[in-house]
């Protein structure tokens, strides 16, 4: 058997094979500390009836409008204040993760299923589906989601399934875009008519081999559109049409601290930056992931 | 020899595009014989891979087979369904194609790929699978197989991935290996070295192998027979020696006229003049016609059958078989 000299130099670079997406992952510092930022949300939202020192709602006539603990007036009882209720901020961010991270969670799975779905059907067959689907989704874009999320939110008040409805009524759009493009090209990649080639059949080639290739923009995406369902959550609620009121909520905290925020400036703006934390976070970890997930990124 | 695994039957594959009705493959015929290598010869777009996908039923959209039979085995590959196909492909007829690292997905490790096509007909499956995959990896000339499991494409050199596209094409033990421009995308050194494996392999494993090629150094060194194509149509075909020594068709011998010989700078190369015909638009007459240096007016107006001059010997063209002048011929209404 021949064997030329430059394929045994190749054989050196693979002796060091692959150290799988974990590592790759766990090098990029700014991924890593994004990563435990989610995880910090998350482990308080989850722990929050363990965590919080008070009920989220329970109210101390005695002690409104406190300072955090940093600041004049501030103390330890209530580590980051109080709002114009009494109620204990600290606790409130926390159990205000909760609903963040499970509307974010839920509307985003939700949307990639729907959306991944009928984009990898509508792309790899074609035809009169594709026709049809894509016009809806033309249709959807035109659509103001605002308007759309008012009007369901007014006629049904605010409740969590019909939140959740609203918010991926237009979200799927997104994904059926992507996924729908992408396969597009990666049906008449040659690794698939290789695949035919080698007597899979369509299910297989959807799923083992195409979807693996088209997944890293979509769990990208997935990550940024976690990030814009946690901020339009959060628009909605401030508006008063998003989470029920008893249920503790950031952008309901940064509504009911707006009236304030000259004189207690901390009611409206710990909420608002507990938002901009994780939605941050969320944002880095998802690029970190997009390039461990890249193959060609492994070294 | 003499038995024929592969019979491909006047086989027509057209494209409904915009511009019209694209003839890639229009009429094209040839016997493959078991333990032979047959190569399909011809320029960019005279059809040779659309023909090779048409055997395998891989032709998409907008193309489509119009009629035509491909002989397998005693049956028509061409009425069978789908799921027949897919058992076909693979396990009784494997492929190979230009570029291993396209072909290869980006996203599996070697053995993935490879376990994954004996999965598929059930061939082997687990621990057992994974040792066959390294046995074929080992075969087809990878040195440290088992550490070379682990890689993915992109980690692997051009010849390396090409070996892998190898052993996964005759990982099920077909009979026949439809090898697709097999060393186009590689160097030339890693040219020779891949032809002489799929030459020991066929001899080994008792394949026959349909070779597509634009090459006609490869031709001479590696094949038994050669039909040439051009424009959707097969135009000549018969034994390599012969066909190369003494070819008949204009086309073939201006296709010789282009290749350089090595030592024999005294031979000038000379280009076929004009381009290959429009397909949406073809002449009426002999496709190669337009640009044929002894065409006379019966070639612009009448398409030459394909004739058997001699035994084994086809030839598309009418300067070939026809005792009786032209005018003789009954005329057809």
């Amino acid at each position: 058997m021949s064997q030329a000299a430059s394929e045994e130099e190749a054989l050196e670079s693979v002796a060091a094979t692959t150290p799988g997406m974990v590592r790759l992952l766990l090098g990029n510092r700014v991924a890593v500390v994004a990563g435990v930022v989610v995880l910090a949300f998350l482990a308080m939202g989850l722990l929050a009836p363990a965590l919080a020192p008070y009920e989220p709602s329970e109210q101390h006539a005695e002690a409104i409008r406190v300072a955090p603990f940093w600041q004049a007036g501030g103390g330890t009882r209530f580590l980051l204040g109080t709002d114009g209720l009494g109620r204990d901020l600290l606790s409130r961010i926390m159990y205000g993760a909760r609903v963040s991270i499970l509307l974010g969670v839920v509307v985003v799975l939700l949307t990639l299923v729907v959306g991944a779905g009928l984009g990898m059907v509508a792309g790899y067959f074609g035809g009169w589906f594709d026709a049809v689907m894509s016009r809806v989704v033309d249709t959807l874009l035109a659509f103001p989601f605002l308007i759309f999320a008012l009007a369901i939110m007014a006629a049904t008040g605010p409740n969590l399934v019909a939140l959740v409805l609203a918010l991926a009524f237009k979200g799927w759009v997104d994904f059926y875009r992507v996924a729908r493009g992408d396969v597009l090209a990666a049906r008449e990649a040659d690794y698939v008519t290789a695949a035919r080639g080698l007597g899979a059949s369509t299910p297989h080639i959807l799923m083992s081999e195409i979807l693996p290739n088209i997944l890293p923009p979509l769990i990208v995406l997935a990550t940024l559109r976690m990030a814009t369902i946690i901020i339009a959550e959060a628009s909605l609620s401030f508006l008063g049409i998003g989470v029920p009121p008893r249920i503790p909520a950031w952008g309901t905290m940064v509504a009911d601290g707006r009236a304030d925020v000259a004189s207690a400036w901390w009611i409206a703006t710990l909420p608002g930056i507990a938002i901009l934390l994780l939605v941050l976070a969320v944002n880095l970890f998802g690029e970190g992931l997009r390039d461990a997930l890249d193959p060609r990124m492994r070294k | 020899m003499g038995e024929a695994v592969l019979g491909v039957r006047d086989l027509h594959t057209h494209f409904s595009t915009y511009r019209g009705v694209l003839r890639a493959v229009d009429g094209v015929s040839f016997e493959l014989k078991r333990g032979e290598t047959l190569a399909l010869v011809g320029e960019s777009g005279c059809g040779k891979s659309v023909t090779a996908l048409s055997i395998m039923g891989l032709v998409r959209r907008p193309g489509r087979i119009v009629r035509g039979e491909v002989l397998f085995g005693g049956e028509d590959l061409l009425r069978k369904s789908q799921s027949e196909m897919r058992r076909v492909r693979g396990g009784r007829i494997g492929m190979v194609f230009q570029d291993p690292l396209s072909t290869l997905n980006p996203t599996f490790s070697v053995e993935t790929q490879i376990v994954e096509s004996l999965r598929i007909h059930g061939v082997a499956k687990g621990k057992e699978a994974r040792e066959r995959s390294i046995e074929l990896l080992e075969a087809m000339g990878i040195p440290a197989a088992r550490e070379r499991m682990g890689a993915y494409p992109h980690e692997l050199s051009g010849g390396m991935r090409q070996r892998v596209m190898i052993a996964i094409a005759v990982s099920c033990e077909p009979e026949l290996l439809i090898a697709d421009e097999p060393t186009t995308a590689l160097d030339v050194t890693l040219q020779a070295q891949i032809m002489d494996l799929l030459a020991e392999i066929k001899e080994e494993r008792g394949l026959s192998i349909a070779l597509i090629t634009h090459d006609l150094g490869i031709v001479s060194q590696f094949s038994d027979r050669a039909a040439v194509m051009y424009a959707g149509q097969v135009v000549e075909q018969g034994a390599v020696a012969e066909l190369l020594e003494e070819p008949l068709h204009p086309y073939t011998q201006g296709l010789l006229r282009c290749v350089p010989r090595l030592g024999r700078a005294d031979v000038a190369l000379t280009p076929i003049e004009g381009s290959v015909p429009d397909m949406a638009a073809l002449p009426p007459g002999c496709r190669f016609a337009p640009r044929c240096p002894k065409a006379w007016d019966r070639c612009r107006d009448e398409l030459p059958e394909m004739r058997e001059v001699k035994d084994d010997r086809f030839v598309r063209c009418h300067m070939y078989g026809e005792e009786e002048s032209p005018m003789d011929e009954p005329e057809v209404v």
